[in-house]
Parts: structure tokens; sequence; C-alpha cells
């Protein structure tokens, strides 16, 4: 198994008029080639921007704690995401080494420019291909992901397309380049349940064939069930579990990963009660001390968790947990 | 439910909405709702499923006479009165419109900014002038805003204070402030977080029981209707393809449709990663439907019936009916159908 992705003590903050916001803190994961990372959070939890951070793609407001660290290991060696600074350099990891597909496609796509064209330029920017071989390319990406009568849809425009015609081309378009490492920021979210299950399971052929790295974001832990090798699971900004699929959702260790699945309708029991996760996310500009999540944990130990930022500890082979519960055998996070 | 009276009865209720053609010959429509017959029980939570474009919004609006009724019949009927719905007008529309409310999908959008949450949910009582001065308006809003778990420091608020479970809840107690019997929710929770969700869907239904309100539930999210729903009715494409009890059609969907659905839905499991029964294909532009039955275009049972014939609405058991030329012979053979 190959490392291709490590992500250490990455913390990021914002300055926005209210004042600074931290949106990602102390955050630390890794990911394998050919593995499927599921990130899981609500609204507001981070997990997109901890994406964005992997291209440096946050706003200018943006500022990077001092020991965040991003490494990615390409064939040619580690590259240090952090220390990359120009956009000239930018590019081994935007669109090269990593692309991203995202929740609306329509918003992606430029609405006067055709699918082809799009799908040409990028090929043109980050591969040596002349632009025949791009557009051949193309096409065969574009039939690769199920689109019939490709060479008819490489002239088209995005609203020409249905919703779920447009998400099959921009998995093609960000997989033309080959990358190693595809970021899908809630990529089913917009999509009907029959078109989101077509989906899933040609993301599922995809990795299977081109052995690249997936950080799947979403806020659908059945989503994540189903394609997920690891789940990382986000709270305002810091990570509260993560570890391997099975383990994760069927021996949820944190309290808010409890509450999350003890808030979701199960089909097979019907007359389970929904338990709500009580009370609201709190807005990012009070983010309460200590662990973040005390403030709507049943279990929140009295004079501890609101004081004391809970650090990750082992729970079993490779699952792993903030919180104050699990105070025995800490390890490096 | 105490009694089984329908409150909202449909016949053959159709919405059509023109489209530009030519000028000569007929004139082409889209058939946004096509003869849907159901029966809302008062006092229940029907549900209507089915994925974009299927209709589900437009039959909503239509029972709230947003949408126009292009033919059919639809009776409200709530013990006090008696309404035809595609007749009535004037005065009537007007005391309509006080007993039946909407709550909407979005409650970023739904709320104006410029409004204190006060004003937002007495907006309705004024327009409709239910209430004879201020002090009366601001005490069905304290009392509704009560239910709705907000209180005296968040009705002198702006809706930016909030967040989004909050809103939902300022946009619930706008729809009932005025008292409906019936409310349409249209996709109220799909933009909640599932932390928070799950909150919405308890207050909704408590409140239901408490007011003895008749909900229909819209919704592209069939576990959430199996949770809050006692009947579910599934759309495809302006027509009603299966309807039955809430337990009955997620234990023995008839439909093929019913049973894509129901299997498209993620499971938890992990090691159930299975891919039997996935629906191949979109659904039709409502522009340019298939002949036959709507469904058989992405149906893997279709034969030359389906292709020829639209199926009608048959009886399948207890309050359940099924559109579907071939149910019958599907569920003997249901191995074949096994996911």
């Amino acid at each position: 198994m190959t490392r291709l992705l490590e992500v250490e003590n990455l913390t990021l903050q914002f300055d926005t008029d209210e004042g600074r916001i931290t949106a990602v803190d102390d955050v630390s994961f890794s990911l394998d080639a050919g593995k499927v990372l599921g990130l899981v959070g609500e609204s507001g939890s981070g997990k997109s921007v901890t994406a964005k951070a992997l291209m440096k793609l946050n706003a200018g407001n943006a500022i990077y704690g001092p020991k965040s660290k991003i490494t990615l290991h390409l064939d040619g060696g580690p590259v240090d995401v952090m220390s990359l600074t120009t956009a000239a350099e930018m590019q081994v990891v935007r669109g090269g080494a990593i692309s991203m597909i995202f929740q609306e496609p329509m918003a992606s796509f430029a609405p006067a420019i055709t699918i082809g064209d799009q799908m040409v330029e990028q090929l043109l920017i980050h591969t040596d291909m002349s632009a025949k071989q791009a557009r051949e390319l193309s096409i065969e990406m574009l039939n690769r992901v199920g689109i019939s009568d490709a060479s008819k849809r490489f002239r088209q425009y995005a609203f020409e397309l249905s919703g779920g015609m447009r998400q099959r081309a921009m998995i093609a378009m960000a997989l033309s380049t080959k990358p190693k490492l595809l970021i899908a920021d809630e990529p089913t979210t917009a999509l009907d349940v029959t078109i989101q299950a077509q989906v899933i399971d040609l993301m599922k052929d995809l990795v299977a064939d081109f052995g690249m790295g997936i950080i799947f974001i979403t806020h659908d832990l059945g989503v994540i069930a189903q394609t997920a090798d690891h789940v990382a699971v986000m709270y305002l900004g810091r990570l509260v579990e993560q570890g391997p699929v099975r383990e994760v959702i069927r021996t949820p260790a944190h309290p808010y990963t409890q509450g999350l699945l003890a808030a979701l309708p199960h089909l097979d029991d019907l007359d389970a009660p929904l338990v709500p996760v009580p009370g609201d996310i709190p807005s990012p500009l009070e983010r309460p001390s200590g662990c973040v999540f005390h403030t709507r944990c049943s279990k929140a130990i009295a004079g501890r968790c609101q004081r004391e930022v809970p650090q990750f500890t082992r729970v079993n082979e490779g699952h792993k947990v903030a919180c104050h519960l699990y105070t025995s055998e800490e390890v490096q996070a | 439910m105490s009694e089984a009276k329908p409150l909202i009865t449909t016949r053959n209720l159709s919405v059509h909405y023109p489209l530009r053609g030519s000028l000569f010959g007929p004139k082409p429509v889209v058939q946004a709702v096509e003869n849907v017959s159901i029966d809302i029980i008062k006092g229940s939570f029907f549900g209507l499923v089915g994925e974009s474009g299927s209709g589900k919004t437009t039959l909503g609006r239509a029972l709230l006479r947003a949408a126009p009724i292009t033919k059919g019949k639809v009776v409200y009927d709530d013990g006090e009165v008696r309404y035809d719905l595609p007749e009535i007008e004037g005065r009537e529309l007007k005391d309509y419109r006080s007993r039946a409310q909407l709550i909407f999908q979005d409650p970023y959008a739904a709320l104006s900014p410029r409004m204190t949450v006060r004003d937002i949910i007495a907006e309705p009582l004024e327009v409709m002038g239910l209430t004879k001065n201020r002090t009366e308006t601001d005490e069905r809003v304290r009392e509704i805003a009560a239910k709705c778990r907000l209180n005296l420091e968040h009705l002198r608020r702006f809706p930016h204070a909030f967040s989004g479970g909050q809103r939902q809840r300022i946009s619930i107690a706008r729809a009932l402030v005025s008292s409906p019997r019936f409310v349409v929710a249209d996709e109220s929770v799909a933009a909640l977080d599932v932390s928070i969700q799950a909150d919405v869907l308890n207050l909704l239904k408590s409140i239901q029981q408490e007011m003895g309100l008749t909900f229909l539930f819209i919704s592209h999210d069939l576990s959430v209707v199996a949770h809050i729903c006692d009947h579910v009715a599934v759309m495809y494409l302006g027509r009603l393809v299966e309807t039955a009890p809430t337990r009955t059609l997620f234990s023995t969907p008839r439909h093929p449709y019913t049973r894509a659905l129901l299997s498209a839905i993620p499971s938890l499991d992990p090691d159930d990663r299975g891919r039997a029964q996935k629906l191949e294909g979109e659904i039709p532009s409502p522009t340019n439907p298939p002949p036959g039955c709507k469904f058989q275009s992405r149906c893997p049972f279709a034969v030359d019936i389906c292709r020829k014939q639209e199926p009608e609405l048959e009886h399948a058991g207890d309050g359940h009916e099924v559109s579907c030329h071939r149910w019958k012979e599907l569920m003997e053979n249901e191995p074949l159908m096994a996911g």
C-alpha cells in the first residue's frame, strides 16, 4: 500500500469583518493510493475547506497555521503543498495531481463554452497532448463514464445535459488528466436517489480501474457506507473520530457520531424514534472551549470537557476517537 | 386517526401547462400532473415521493390552489366547510387560504431578512385580517412560537441570527399561525443537517397530533417519509404509480419503480454494497413522455403492452393501489425481483 497523502496539524483561519474564524483546527489524516476516505460532517464543519486546502484553493483571507503540513507523494517524490506559492508551482497539484468534482455541476461548467472545449482546454494546459489527442481522449472519457452518443455530447453546452449526465461529464473531465487524488465534494447530493446510485457505482468502477485515491466529502452516512474504506468525522473544524468504515458505522465511539447515526431514519426499523442531536451547531464566531462538541453532548463530563481539548485515543486497530470518555492509552494523532 | 374521513379527495386531477407551439394545430401542453386520484385522510400524514420532475410539487400546489387545476375534481371537507377547489373564488378562496398552508423547503430563502421574526410570523394574520387588533395578533404569535420552541427573545431578532433548524421552526410557526387544517410541507427538511432534521420531524409530528392537522409531506427522501407518514403515494412523470399505507408500501412494494427507488437508497451497512435493481437512465422530459406506461423506458420488465397502453390504477390489497400491467405476474415471480 503506498501512501498518497499526509495531512498533519492542518489549521486554517479566516479573517472576516466579524472577527477571526477558525474553520479547521489541528486536523491530521492520511490516504493511501487506491483507497476512498469519507469525510463526513454537517454544514459548517469545515470539510470543504479542508479539501480545498489540499490545493491551497481557499480565499485570500485564509491564514494557515504555522504547523500545518500537507505532503503529496507523487512519482517524482514528495511535494510539500504548503510551500507552493506561485500559480505555476501550484499547477503540479491544481488540476495536475489533484482533480476536484463539486456538488453542483451546472455551476462548475462555463455556460457559454461547450463541454468538449472545456475538457480539451484543461488537457492542453496540464498534459503535452496535441489538440487532436485531447479531443479523442475526452470523447473516450465521456464514453467511459456511460454517456451515450459521446461525440454529440462533446459539442453540447452544460445546459443541454440532464443533472445526472452533467455530473458524469464532470467526472470524465476530472479524471481525464489522470489525477493521483480525486476530491469529490458532495458529488451526489444534488442528484435523485436513482441517479445517485448510478454515480456511486461509476465512481467505484473508476477507483478500481484508475487506482487513484479519493476523498469523498458528504453529509450522508449511507453514501459513506457504500463508498468509503475509511471515515473521518468532522465537527466544527475538528476531527472527532476516524477509522475503518465498518467500525465507525457499526460501533461509533464518539457521542457525535453516535448521535448522527441515531438521528438517521432507519428503513429496517420504522418504529425506532428519531433521536435528534440536541441543540444547534454553534456559530463559528462562538466556538465552544475545550471539546467543541460539549455544548450538545449528553455525555459531557462536567468541568472537564468544557476546558480540555480531547486528544485522539485508540479504540481499536486504526480506529481513533477524540473524546474524554476514552482516556486510556493515548496515541499520537 | 380519530375518523377515517378524507379531508382532501381528488379524482382524475390534472395540471397542464401550455407550451409555446406553432400557431396551428392543437396547442402542446406539459402534463405536469395527470389523472391523480388520492384521498388524504383527516388527521393523517400523507407522503408524496418521486424524483425531481415527477410532479409532486405541482400536485401539492394544485391542492393549495396555487397551480392551475386543468381537469378533475378536488374536494376539501373539514367538517365546517366543504369546497370544490377548482370552483371556489373570492371570499371562499380567501377562507380556504387560511385553512391550507405551505411550509417551504429552504428556510434561508423563505424568510425576509428585513423583518423581525415576530413580524414574519404575524404577517399571515395581518394579511388575511384574522385578528382584531395588535394585542390579539401578538397573543397568537406568542402562542404558536411557543409551540415551535421559539421564545420572546427570538421574536425580536432578525432571521440572519438563526441557524437552519431555528429558521425552519420560524417557517413552521408562520405556516401554522392562521390555524390551518391542511398543511403542505414541501421538502421541509431537505435543506437541514441530519442532526437537526430529526428535531424538525419530531416537532412536525407532535404539532400535527396536538393541533389535529392533516399534512401532505412532499419529499424525495424515502427513509424520512417512511418514518413520519401514515400513507405514501409514489409519483412518476406526473402519474400516480403506487399508493399504500406506509408499512405496506415499504414491506411489499408492487410497482417496479417503487422497488427501484427503495433499492437505490444507500444502505448504512458497509457490507451490503449490492448493485441489484439499479435503474438505468433518467426520468424522461415531461414535454416528450414515452407512449404507454410512462415508466416503460426505464423499466426492466417492460413488454409490448407497456409500450402501447397506459396502465390504470388497480387495487392490490387493503388501501394499496398500483398502476402496472404486470404487478400480479411480478408478485408471483418474487425471486425475479429480489435484490
